[in-house]
C-alpha cells in the first residue's frame, strides 16, 4: 500500500465558506470568529453550510465523506465542480483554482475532468437508456453513432447488457443507478464525484453497487469523491475518511486511525454501532517489531481482520500472533490487545451513548 | 339649488362656475327626468347622492360630466389612432395574408384532397382507429348537410392562429421561465387578457383596422388564445425536475443544450395541454369574431341569432361541437403520446 503522503494530491479545498443568506459576504466575518451555526442562523438569520473546510482528495483513492442529514456533505461536493460558488476560499484541481475559471473553462472542467453520480439518479426521462450512458459525449457534441459503441461498452461493464433501447422508467432503481454510474464512467473523466448514490436503494442492491464499485476502482483507479451517511458504507468503501458536523469537519483520516482513536463525541456515536471486529484490522491495533514473540501461535496478515483472527484463536486470549506483511514480519498482536480494541473507546460511558439515542 | 352648492361657494369658485356656465354640455341623464317632471332635487338625507361627476356639474356647470371623460377617451384613441397604424399595419399585415391564403387554399383544394388529409394527419398524431372514424364520420356528416366550406374556413382560422399563438407563445413563456422580473412583468397582462371579455377585445381593433381585413379577428383571436400556451410553457419549464437540470449542468450542458435537449423536452407535456387549450379558445374566439367578419361556422350561428333561424342556429353549433371535439381529442391523443413515452 502506497502511504497517503506519497500520493498525488487531485483535489485541494482549501478554507472554504459557504454560507446560505441574503448576504453571506456580510456575516463571513462572525464566522470566521468562531460563531456557530445555530447562533448564525439565530442572531443574523444566516445558514452556515460549510465552516472552513480543509481536506486534501489524494489521486486514486476513494474520499469518503460521512455525516448526519444537513452537516453539509451535498453542499462540499457540489463546490467541487461549482454548482454551487463558494463565499470564501478556494478548491485546486491538479493546482488550478476552479473558483477563478470563466464559464466555458468550467464547462470544459465538467465534461473532461469530472463526472458526476446522484442520489436519485437524475437519469434524463425521455431518452434511452443507451442516450443517456452517453449524455457526456452527446455534450461534447460526439453524434450518436459514434458514442454508440463507448456507451454500450460501460453498460455492460455495469452489468446492464440489452437493456440500452429501453427508457430509465422501465428499469428499476438498481439498474437506474448502473446507468447512472456508466453515464459517469463513459465521460471518461479522472474524477467521479457520487453524492449518496447508493442511498436510495435496497440493502442488498446496495451492497452489489458497493461490490462493483470497487471492482470497478481497482480496475480504472478514478479519483472518487463519496458522499455517505451511513458508517458501514463508509468503512467499506473510504480510503480516507472525513466526518463533517454542522458545516465543519470534525476529524478525518483513515478510516481505522478514527475508529480506534475517535477525537469527538459525535463520531463515538456514530461509531458505537458498528461490528468493530469485522472493520478492524490487525494492522491497528498490533505492536510495530521486527522481533517475534516467544512462542507464537501462527502467522496472520496485517489486513486481516480481527473477527477472522477471533475464529483462529477459539477464544484464546493468551496467544500472540506475528503480523505479516508479503510473508515479512512487521509486528506483533497480542489478543488482550485485540480484545480491549473491540470495545468502543467511550462505550463503558453508557450515558453518553444513552444520551444520544 | 343643487346638493352640492355649498362645495364651489365655500371654494370660492362660483366665478369659474358661472364662466362655464354656457358651455353645451349634454344634460346628464337624471337631470333631464328631474327636469321633465318638474321636481325640485330633495335635500333630505336619506336622498343625499353621492357627489359624482354628474351631481357636481348640476352645482357648477364647469365642472365635467362623467360622459365628457368617455369621450375623451374616444378623443385620445382617434387621435393616436393614425400614428398607430402606421406601425400597427404593415407589421400585421402577414396575418391578413396568412388567412387569406389559408381561407383561399382549404376552400380551392378539392374535397377529395382536403378529407383524406386532416384523417391523415390525425392518424400520424394519434395513432387510433377510434378518433380516425370519430373524424371520418363527423366531416362526412358536415359535407353532407352543405356545411363543409363553413366548417373548413372555421378550421382554417383556428390553424392559422393557433399556428401564430405557439410562434410566439412558447419564446414568451421561455423567457418567463428564465426571468422572474419578465414573469412579474407579463403575469398581469395574461391576467388581463384572460379576464377581459371576448367582447372587449373587439372595441379598439374595430377603431384600428378595418372590419374588412382578416387580420382583425385575427389579432382578436390570438390576443384571446395565446394566454394558455404562455402559461403552461412557462411552468412546464419551471417544473422540470431540479435534479435532472443539476445533472445537465454538472455534465457541462450549455444553456442552450439545457433547452433544447431537457427543459423544452421535459416540459414538452405541459407545452402541449397549453396548445391544446390555445386552440379550443380559439374556436371559442373565432365564433364570436364572426361579429366582424370571420367567415366560417361562426356566421351562421349569428344568423341563427340575427333571422330567429332556429334550424341553422342548433345545426352549426353542434359543427362547432364536432370541430371542438375533433380538435380536443387529436391534440389530447398527442398528448398521451408524449406521456407514455417520459414518465418519471
Ligand atoms: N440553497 C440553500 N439555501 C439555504 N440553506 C441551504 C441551501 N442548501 C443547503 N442549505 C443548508 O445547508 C446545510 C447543509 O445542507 P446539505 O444539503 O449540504 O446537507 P447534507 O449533509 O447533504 O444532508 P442530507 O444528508 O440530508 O442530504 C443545511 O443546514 C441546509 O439547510
Ligand atoms: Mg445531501
Amino acid at each position: 500500500m502506497i502511504k497517503r503522503s506519497e500520493k498525488n494530491t487531485k483535489i485541494a479545498i482549501r478554507n472554504l465558506y459557504k454560507i446560505f443568506g441574503a448576504d453571506p459576504e456580510s456575516v463571513l466575518g462572525y464566522v470566521r470568529d468562531g460563531m456557530s451555526k445555530a447562533e448564525l442562523l439565530e442572531k443574523h438569520n444566516h445558514v452556515l453550510g460549510l465552516n472552513n473546510i480543509n481536506v486534501d482528495v489524494k489521486e486514486g483513492d476513494i474520499t469518503v465523506m460521512m455525516g448526519l442529514s444537513g452537516s453539509g456533505k451535498s453542499t462540499l461536493i457540489r463546490h467541487l465542480n461549482r454548482l454551487i460558488e463558494p463565499t470564501a476560499g478556494e478548491v485546486d484541481l491538479d493546482g488550478v483554482n476552479i473558483v477563478d475559471l470563466s464559464g466555458k473553462e468550467l464547462r470544459r472542467l465538467r465534461r473532461e475532468e469530472m463526472s458526476m453520480v446522484f442520489q436519485h439518479f437524475a437519469l434524463l426521462p425521455h431518452r434511452t437508456v443507451l442516450e443517456n450512458a452517453g449524455m457526456p459525449m452527446d455534450v461534447r457534441g460526439v453524434p450518436k453513432s459514434e458514442f454508440e459503441d463507448e456507451a454500450n461498452k460501460w453498460l455492460d461493464r455495469v452489468g446492464l447488457k440489452g437493456v440500452g433501447d429501453q427508457y430509465p422508467f422501465q428499469l428499476s432503481g438498481g439498474m437506474q443507478q448502473r446507468v447512472g454510474i456508466a453515464r459517469a464512467l463513459c465521460s471518461n473523466a479522472p474524477v467521479m464525484l457520487m453524492d449518496e448514490a447508493f442511498s436510495a436503494l435496497d440493502p442488498l442492491i446496495r451492497t452489489d453497487m458497493q461490490e462493483l464499485l470497487l471492482e470497478l476502482q481497482s480496475e480504472l483507479q478514478k479519483t472518487v469523491v463519496f458522499i455517505s451517511h451511513d458508517l458501514d458504507e463508509a468503512l467499506k468503501l473510504a480510503d480516507h475518511l472525513v466526518i463533517l458536523k454542522d458545516g465543519y469537519v470534525v476529524q478525518q483520516g483513515e478510516p481505522q486511525e478514527i475508529l480506534i482513536a475517535p477525537n469527538d463525541d459525535y463520531i463515538v456515536d456514530f461509531i458505537s454501532d458498528i461490528n468493530r471486529a469485522r472493520v478492524l484490522r490487525v494492522r491497528s491495533v498490533m505492536e510495530k517489531t521486527e522481533r517475534p514473540p516467544e512462542n507464537p501461535a501462527g502467522e496472520v496478515d496485517e489486513n486481516d481482520n480481527l473477527e477472522s483472527v477471533i475464529a483462529r484463536s477459539e477464544g484464546e486470549t493468551a496467544l500472540t500472533y506475528i503480523v505479516t506483511r508479503n510473508g515479512k514480519q512487521i509486528g506483533t498482536l497480542k489478543m488482550t490487545n485485540l480484545v480491549k480494541a473491540l470495545v468502543p473507546t467511550a462505550a463503558s460511558e453508557e450515558g453518553l451513548r444513552t444520551s444520544a439515542v | 339649488m343643487a346638493t352640492y352648492d355649498f362645495v364651489f361657494r365655500a371654494l370660492g369658485l362660483e366665478r369659474w362656475c358661472t364662466s362655464g356656465g354656457d358651455n353645451a354640455a349634454p344634460m346628464s341623464m337624471e337631470a333631464l327626468v328631474a327636469q321633465s317632471s318638474g321636481e325640485e332635487a330633495s335635500t333630505s338625507i336619506w336622498e343625499l347622492p353621492f357627489p359624482s361627476m354628474d351631481r357636481l356639474n348640476d352645482a357648477c356647470q364647469a365642472f365635467p360630466q362623467s360622459r365628457n371623460v368617455t369621450r375623451g377617451l374616444e378623443q385620445g384613441f382617434l387621435n393616436v389612432k393614425d400614428s398607430m397604424s402606421v406601425v400597427l399595419d404593415p407589421l400585421t399585415q402577414p396575418l391578413s395574408w396568412m388567412l387569406e391564403a389559408a381561407l383561399y387554399g382549404i376552400l380551392n383544394t378539392p374535397w377529395w384532397i382536403v378529407i383524406p388529409g386532416l384523417m391523415l394527419i390525425v392518424w400520424l398524431v394519434s395513432k387510433s382507429w377510434q378518433l380516425l372514424a370519430f373524424v371520418a364520420i363527423s366531416l362526412g356528416g358536415l359535407a353532407f348537410i352543405d356545411y363543409y366550406s363553413y366548417a373548413m374556413q372555421t378550421l382554417a382560422i383556428i390553424m392559422v392562429c393557433a399556428f401564430l399563438c405557439v410562434l410566439f407563445g412558447v419564446p414568451i413563456g421561455i423567457a418567463m421561465s428564465r426571468s422572474d422580473k419578465m414573469r412579474a412583468g407579463t403575469i398581469p397582462i395574461l391576467d388581463m387578457l384572460q379576464t377581459l371579455p371576448p367582447f372587449v377585445y373587439l372595441i379598439p381593433l374595430i377603431f384600428l383596422f378595418s372590419v374588412t381585413e382578416p387580420k382583425l379577428y385575427g389579432i382578436a383571436i390570438i390576443l384571446y388564445a395565446i394566454v394558455p400556451v404562455i402559461r403552461l410553457t412557462d411552468l412546464g419549464i419551471r417544473m422540470v425536475d431540479e435534479s435532472v437540470i443539476e445533472a445537465a449542468e454538472a455534465f457541462g450542458m450549455t444553456d442552450r443544450q439545457k433547452l433544447y435537449g431537457v427543459q423544452i423536452p421535459l416540459a414538452l407535456p405541459n407545452i402541449m395541454a397549453g396548445v391544446n387549450q390555445t386552440i379550443m379558445m380559439s374556436l371559442a374566439m373565432v365564433v364570436i369574431a364572426s361579429l366582424v367578419s370571420a367567415p366560417g361556422l361562426g356566421v351562421l350561428v349569428l344568423r341563427g341569432i340575427n333571422n330567429l333561424e332556429l334550424g341553422v342556429g342548433l345545426v352549426s353549433g353542434l359543427g362547432i361541437v364536432l370541430l371542438a371535439v375533433m380538435l380536443d381529442r387529436t391534440t389530447k391523443a398527442a398528448l398521451n403520446r408524449i406521456n407514455a413515452s417520459q414518465k418519471g
